[in-house]
């Protein structure tokens, strides 16, 4: 095995090409995520069982069943019926459906843990559902699972190579139709390695960043009744 | 009809891959989530390193690329795998990374004092680790391992990139065939979520099984 630096030199501005989309993926997906698990997570608290029971089972069943298939079946069946996506925006779709089944319970942790005193006084105060949630109990939900949102910016980035699967030429098929065209695999594939690895450790930073930031706001919520 | 039987049975053929591939991942996983787990609290600082070194590669980097590096690359070194090794291989070693967090933490959870408990009687540092820490941590751990279990098994279905014929890549194979797409894929969507629910079933009695007699120890 030999590493061959001016082979890397030539492939890196086509990988960067693959990283482009791979980032863009990740934000519109995540995107995507954290206003669709809001919805989700509030949609299960419904007291109409027949909102709350079918998104309760929606949820599990995203949640249990694996991101390639159902990534195959957005990319296949929604032509069928009629309507045909571009490969990232049916990735994109997909990324942030699977991951909202994840936020969503990141927020109903959240909304767990706001005492139940904070409904009662907005109740006691003539306040309506939608301003309930809007005024005091989202507000408090939200800002301590800020860090643990965070958490899944780069869960959601380290499967964005999945993509590869519905024609996406992001990063990983980048380096993969480097790596068949050249017949040579370990710099591409060692490359994107890389590159993920990277960023994942400078995203654990600003995560411990994001912890001490907003870690404090649950236990200070809970301190005041 | 009889032709769709035919179809289903290489479905169930994949599917038995699939669990092929979660039984040896796991079991796999497990064992290493152990030895990284309880390598990060060493006394040794060298194995100390190398354990959060492992975690650390493998938590940051995707278990697709980790996979496509094991296939494609390490033959290149002289290590030839077939897929299905480099799929035990790349699960076993990715959840292992997640599950050797929850084996630290969940070894550092257990209250101090049974460590001076055991300490007071004069047990060695292995027969408390074996005898009262590791027995209470299990509890702590049996939850989030089995969450890991689903993703592993989710994970499988990425190893029919690799060309290991597993449900996923079966459902491929049929849709080439009957150029159908709902019927296959939402078959294996519900084998998937089938298989999901067996595990959390599983882990849930298990779970049960171990806390009884625990109650009055656990805070």
């Amino acid at each position: 095995m030999d590493w061959d630096w001016q082979f890397v030199r030539e492939i890196l501005p086509t990988l960067a090409e693959g990283a482009k989309i791979t980032i863009i993926a990740t934000l519109l997906g995540y995107l995507l995520a954290v206003v669709l698990g809001l919805v989700f997570a509030i949609m299960r608290r419904s007291t109409n069982r027949l909102v709350s029971r079918p998104t309760a089972g929606l949820v599990e069943f995203v949640r249990g069943t694996p991101l390639l298939v159902q990534l195959y079946f957005l990319f296949y069946i929604l032509p069928e019926v009629g309507i045909t996506l571009a490969p990232l925006v049916a990735g994109v779709i997909g990324l942030g459906l699977h991951y909202a089944t994840y936020t969503s319970e990141v927020y109903r942790a959240g909304i767990d843990n706001v005492p139940r005193g904070q409904w009662e006084a907005a109740k006691a105060c003539n306040l309506t559902a939608r301003q309930s949630w809007r005024h005091v109990v989202l507000p408090q939900a939200i800002m301590p699972v800020i860090p643990a949102l965070a958490n899944y910016l780069i869960a959601m980035f380290k499967e964005t190579p999945l993509l590869s699967a519905i024609t996406v030429l992001e990063l990983m098929n980048q380096a993969r139709s480097i790596a068949n065209y050249n017949y040579r695999y370990v710099e591409p594939i060692t490359l994107v390695g890389v590159f993920f690895l990277v960023i994942s450790l400078v995203s654990v930073i600003g995560v411990k960043y994001l912890e001490r930031r907003f870690g404090g706001y649950g236990k200070r919520g809970r301190a005041a009744t | 009809m009889e032709m769709w039987l035919g179809y289903l049975t290489l479905i169930l053929h994949g599917a038995w891959i699939t669990v092929q591939l979660t039984v040896y991942g796991c079991a796999f996983a497990l064992a290493v989530a152990f030895v990284a787990g309880l390598g990060r609290i060493s006394r040794l600082a060298a194995l100390r390193w190398l354990s959060v070194g492992y975690i650390e590669f493998f938590r940051g980097t995707s278990i697709f690329v980790q996979l496509f590096w094991i296939y494609y690359v390490l033959p290149l070194m002289g290590f030839t795998l077939t897929p299905m090794q480099a799929g035990v291989l790349a699960l076993g070693l990715n959840v292992g990374a997640y599950g050797a967090e929850v084996v630290r933490s969940a070894v550092q959870a257990v209250d101090e004092g049974q460590k001076e408990a055991a300490l007071a009687v004069n047990l060695t540092r292995f027969q408390t680790m074996r005898h009262v820490i590791l027995p209470q941590a299990f509890v702590i751990m049996l939850p989030t391992f089995g969450n890991n279990a689903i993703e592993l098994l989710k994970g499988t279905a990425i190893v029919s990139l690799i060309s290991l014929s597993d449900m996923t890549f079966q459902a491929q194979v049929v849709r080439g065939q009957t150029g159908n797409t709902a019927v296959p894929f939402i078959t294996i969507l519900i084998l998937y979520f089938a298989i999901a629910m067996v595990i959390t079933f599983a882990v849930r009695a298990l779970e049960r099984r171990l806390t009884r007699g625990l109650d009055g120890v656990r805070a």
